[in-house]
């Protein structure tokens, strides 16, 4: 396994072999995620699905969690999904149905379907044919992603997705490391791409005190991104505790167990660092 | 004479349907002026109202700490029984108390003397022997002659809580007198009218229909004249029709006033009158002899008066119906048959007393939702809900064209046009325990009694759906049959002994009645019948060979995440039950109709309820109304709400009663964009077929400290299934009740 730059960077602060060291859960699902195929995408791995959300995307919606992920968030509130194959597996027929079930009353309310997780660029078929489903319904389409696995998403699959929640998580690549256990690049490369052919984009920014506050990273996520046409929010999500319950329930350890809420002094600093780049924030 | 009274009174408005003819809609829909701005114009209570607020503040307390504060055991009540009553005379612009003192509780014996015994004794006071004597020997009670009627069946059924909450020991109420028509007209047009309806019949052949209606007609024109007498201790002569503003608002409530005088029924609605007093504030505003204040102090009053409406009643009636309701229910908003809106400013005004007086359950604030009302107004609305946890919500947009655009509501659902529609209640029957009959042949899984008829039970190791949801169908038919036959009793018998003369004199004498029927369980029964049907179920039986648990075992789809699968069995049920009740003919020739409703009974039901085979364990609460069962909408609001909206209405038009809490919103977006989004959420589920929504914005953690530190909440409202409740006024069960449901996050 091509670990040594990630642990590199978590050992710092992580006691190798320690319960907080994530590298025993990146290791076995790693292959999963790298050597998946899923071929047309007929079946996927799904966690669960919300309904009523109004913060993934305009209007209301419905929000399907796929499992899988190829990062390990410091902060990750839903650590369930990490593993492709503990979500269930499910024919892309049902999901159809499904959300055909809900498709009037998101029409209603302008809402539409977020696919989010995990990584729905983990499965790049099924979450395409979801998309394209959805548009049938006449549904707006909205991807949340870490934008890690970004160049799977071809030209092709974003015809079908109308916004994409892009969570740029760090800017220092040390920081972005230490955070996710993965590069930035891809990331960074893929908000380029979308910049390129406009493809409306709401970033998103998650402010741990102590992990992602340094006003250097916020600088530079600002930076980057307030050039960019098609980036309509800004969104700053101060980190909270409940996902805490998760880490539990799965016999992880939680390395940010001791990390406060996010105050709202540090919020109000940090969307006036987004505002003063040109940035719209909220 | 006559004439000139009109005139003055009715100076400046148009139409002329209404000046010839009693036809309140018609005065409303000609001179309405609807309002689309928004709140801004609103002013805060007066000095006037705060010291009547707060003279009545340390009663509440008091009612807080224990309960019953004083009864006049003496002195049976109608309208003028007691003297005239007041809270602080020179304070108060709108007069009026059910006795010579606030708080202090009437008995009406008339609907039933176990009733007032029983109440008396839960608070340690004796009853009046003469009163005692005069109602268990020479006069009748309308309980006493249900139960000479009643068969040992309905007996059976009624101990057994697979039938409950009847209305045979007390008032049935769910009438509701078009007391707008007290202002309007004044009582002696009114008198004038009834006597010109009266003598219509004078030639009809004496058949027994014609007799009781003669005979009740006669009963209606003494109330309208107790009436007045009743007003004129305060000083007031209603005789004559109301010349302005705070007249219309005070003769109205003395029409309420009289009703709740005379008869302590389950639901008292107050009927559909901010908008109908907007039209006498307008004028009086346009004629400089009123300010805004002063037509804020005019409503305020109204609602302190209707704030403090108290019943005799009983343990185990407030065991069914916790918190002391009395539902003095007022529509507010809803659209008019050719389009118009009927928000007024005055809707804003009543939704404004929320703010002045602080939340309360009482009166019930209904708005009549229309994806077509003004938006300030649907914007108001959904901030009150989250500051409040006040309001309900009812479809206009359905029920328009089921009962025009002068509908009230009675109690928590039930729809009817005013004056002109009453209902026979009929409380409901235990769905959920009509299914373990079927399956245990009619025996009560709980007591092992033959209640039921004694058809074959279910047999075997595994429960087989198509021979569950046959045995589950006759049972049904043999409920449906018993539940009808009961009704007919009940309200032959309330006819006779306990009518509501003053609430009938205030409605047309021909009337469409119909007799409300209603189911509770219905998520219980068919989570349950989702289960055998999908999943593994295992009957447990006793030494008896009586089913009393079940083992389930695998997945199965249950309602509240709209899933076809298991809101289609949710939907039958609804249809199937309703068909059956419509076979059975009814008293007075009423129409069938049915809710899905429970009140607070949800608790007491599950608990007269063995364990089921959905997983629900004996005794556990049911959910209430049409709600998903507790944490089994488990994929957010939306599901949830889409769920209930599928049940069909045409099958249960007498409401579909709907609880959403959610927790406060995250306000990323914004305060502005959360509320549109609310508006949307709720345009969307009245538009998929959504009835009624009961909404809190509030967390579970509020609800916990409030059971801890009741003294810090004393105004704490909740709306439960139907109407709202004084969250600390609820028992401990209740309240865990509450606690335990589904909370939505921060997301409509």
């Amino acid at each position: 396994m091509a670990q040594s730059g990630i642990a590199a960077a978590a050992a710092a602060e992580i006691p190798e072999g320690g319960r907080h060291d994530l590298r025993h859960d990146l290791s076995p699902d790693a292959p999963e995620i790298e050597n998946y195929s899923e071929g047309e995408g007929a079946f996927g791995y799904a966690h669960s699905y919300e309904t009523g959300s109004r913060l993934d995307g305009p209007g209301i919606r419905v929000t399907l969690f796929l499992s899988g992920c190829p990062l390990r968030c410091q902060y990750c509130h839903n650590p369930d999904t990490w593993r492709l194959k503990d979500g269930m597996r499910i024919p892309l027929e049902r999901v159809v149905t499904r959300l055909g079930h809900f498709a009037p009353a998101l029409r209603s309310m302008q809402g539409g379907l977020t696919l989010s997780g995990g990584e729905p660029l983990v499965q790049p078929a099924f979450s395409r044919r979801i998309f394209a489903a959805a548009k049938s319904f006449g549904l707006h389409t909205a991807l949340d992603t870490s934008g890690y696995l970004g160049d799977r998403a071809t030209d092709e699959y974003l015809k079908s997705v109308d916004l994409v929640l892009l969570d740029i998580k760090s800017w220092d690549p040390d920081t972005y490391r230490r955070v996710t256990r993965q590069d930035v690049a891809p990331t960074l490369r893929f908000a380029e791409r979308l910049a390129a052919m406009n493809k409306p984009v709401w970033v998103r920014y998650v402010l741990v005190p102590g992990l992602t506050d340094d006003p250097a990273n916020v600088e530079g996520v600002a930076k980057f991104v307030a050039p960019m046409k098609n980036v309509e929010w800004v969104e700053v999500l101060p980190f909270h505790q409940l996902g805490a319950f998760k880490w539990k329930e799965l016999g992880l350890d939680y390395p940010l167990v001791d990390t406060p809420p996010a105050p709202p002094e540090l919020l109000a600093r940090v969307h006036g660092q987004f505002r003063a780049a040109g940035c719209n924030v909220r | 004479m006559q004439s000139e009274q009109l005139t003055q009174a009715w100076r400046s408005f148009s139409g002329s349907d209404w000046q010839r003819e009693i036809n309140v809609r018609d005065f409303i829909v000609s001179n309405v002026t609807p309002y689309s701005g928004g709140p801004e114009f609103l002013a805060k209570a007066t000095q006037r109202t705060l010291a009547v607020w707060d003279k009545l503040q340390p009663y509440f307390r008091e009612e807080a700490r224990k309960g019953v504060l004083d009864v006049d055991v003496a002195t049976p009540s109608s309208l003028t029984s007691h003297g005239p009553g007041y809270i602080d005379r020179d304070n108060e612009v709108i007069v009026g108390l059910q006795t010579d003192q606030p708080f202090r509780r009437a008995i009406m014996p008339t609907g039933g003397w176990g009733m007032i015994e029983s109440g008396l004794k839960a608070i340690g006071r004796e009853p009046d022997p003469a009163v005692r004597e005069t109602f268990t020997k020479y006069r009748k009670t309308h309980n006493a002659a249900v139960f000479d009627m009643y068969t040992p069946e309905i007996r059976n059924c009624r101990r057994s809580s697979i039938i409950t909450g009847l209305p045979d020991a007390y008032g049935r109420g769910r009438i509701i007198g078009d007391y707008r028509r007290v202002a309007l007209y004044g009582v002696d047009r009114l008198i004038e009218a009834k006597k010109a309806e009266r003598t219509e019949i004078d030639a009809r052949w004496p058949s027994e229909d014609v007799m009781r209606l003669r005979e009740e007609m006669a009963d209606q024109l003494r109330a309208l004249a107790d009436l007045k007498t009743m007003a004129a201790t305060y000083g007031c002569d209603i005789g004559k029709p109301a010349a302005n503003a705070r007249e219309a608002v005070q003769w109205t409530y003395f029409g309420y006033l009289g009703a709740i005088k005379e008869m302590n029924g389950a639901a008292m609605s107050v009927g559909r009158i901010s908008t109908f007093f907007d039209i006498y504030i307008e004028r009086d505003l346009a004629e400089k002899t009123l300010t805004e204040a002063e037509a804020q102090e005019l409503i305020d009053q109204l609602v302190i008066k209707l704030r403090i409406v108290r019943f005799m009643r009983t343990p185990e009636y407030d065991a069914l119906f916790s918190g002391d309701p009395y539902w003095a229910t007022e529509c507010i908003g809803g659209m008019t048959l050719d389009g118009r809106t009927l928000v007024t400013r005055s809707s804003f005004r009543m939704l404004q007393t929320l703010a002045n007086l602080g939340p309360a359950p009482e009166p019930n604030l209904t708005v009549l939702w229309s994806k077509n009302l003004p938006e300030p107004f649907k914007r108001h609305c959904l901030v009150s809900s989250a500051n409040s946890s006040s309001l309900q919500y009812e479809n206009d947009d359905l029920m328009l064209p089921q009962f025009g655009d002068d509908y009230g509501i009675a109690c928590c659902v039930s729809g009817m046009r005013l004056g002109k529609q009453m209902q026979f209640f009929g409380a409901r029957v235990n769905l959920a325990k009509c299914l373990l009959y079927a399956i245990n042949g009619g025996r009560d899984e709980v007591s092992g009694l033959q209640v039921g008829p004694a058809f074959r039970p279910v047999s075997g190791d595994a429960l087989d759906y198509e021979d569950v949801m046959a045995k589950f169908d006759d049972m049904m038919d043999w409920l449906a049959r018993t539940y009808v036959h009961a009704m007919n009793c009940i309200h032959y018998a309330h006819d006779r002994y306990n009518y509501e003369r003053l609430m009938m004199a205030l409605h047309d004498r021909d009337i469409l009645r119909t007799m409300a029927f209603g189911i509770a369980g219905l998520s219980v029964a068919a989570d349950s019948l989702s289960a055998i049907k999908y999943a593994k179920v295992k009957p447990i039986r006793d030494d008896n060979g009586l089913v009393v648990d079940y083992e389930t075992a695998g997945e199965f789809p249950v309602f509240g995440n709209n899933d076809p699968r298991v809101d289609d069995i949710t939907a039958d049920l609804v249809k199937r039950f309703m068909d059956k009740l419509r076979q059975h003919p009814t008293y007075r020739s009423a129409i069938h109709t049915q809710s899905v409703l429970t009140i607070t009974s949800n608790v007491v039901y599950g608990k007269a309820t063995g364990s089921t085979p959905d997983g629900r364990r004996k005794g556990e609460p049911f959910a209430p109304g049409a709600n998903p069962m507790h944490g089994r909408d488990s994929h957010g609001w939306l599901a949830s709400c889409l769920s209930v909206a599928h049940l069909p209405y045409q099958h249960a038009q007498d409401g579909i009663s709907y609880t959403l809490s959610v927790v406060p919103a995250e306000t990323r977006q914004g305060d502005t964009e959360a509320i549109t989004r609310a508006i949307s959420a709720l345009d969307t589920y009245f538009g998929q077929g959504g009835f009624h929504m009961n909404l809190n914005v509030l967390s579970r953690e509020t609800l916990l400290d409030a059971m801890e530190n009741p003294d810090k909440y004393p105004q704490l409202t909740i709306r439960v299934s139907g109407y709202a409740v004084n969250f600390i006024r609820l028992t401990r069960e209740q309240q865990l009740d509450v606690v335990n449901r589904t909370f939505f996050h921060g997301n409509i």
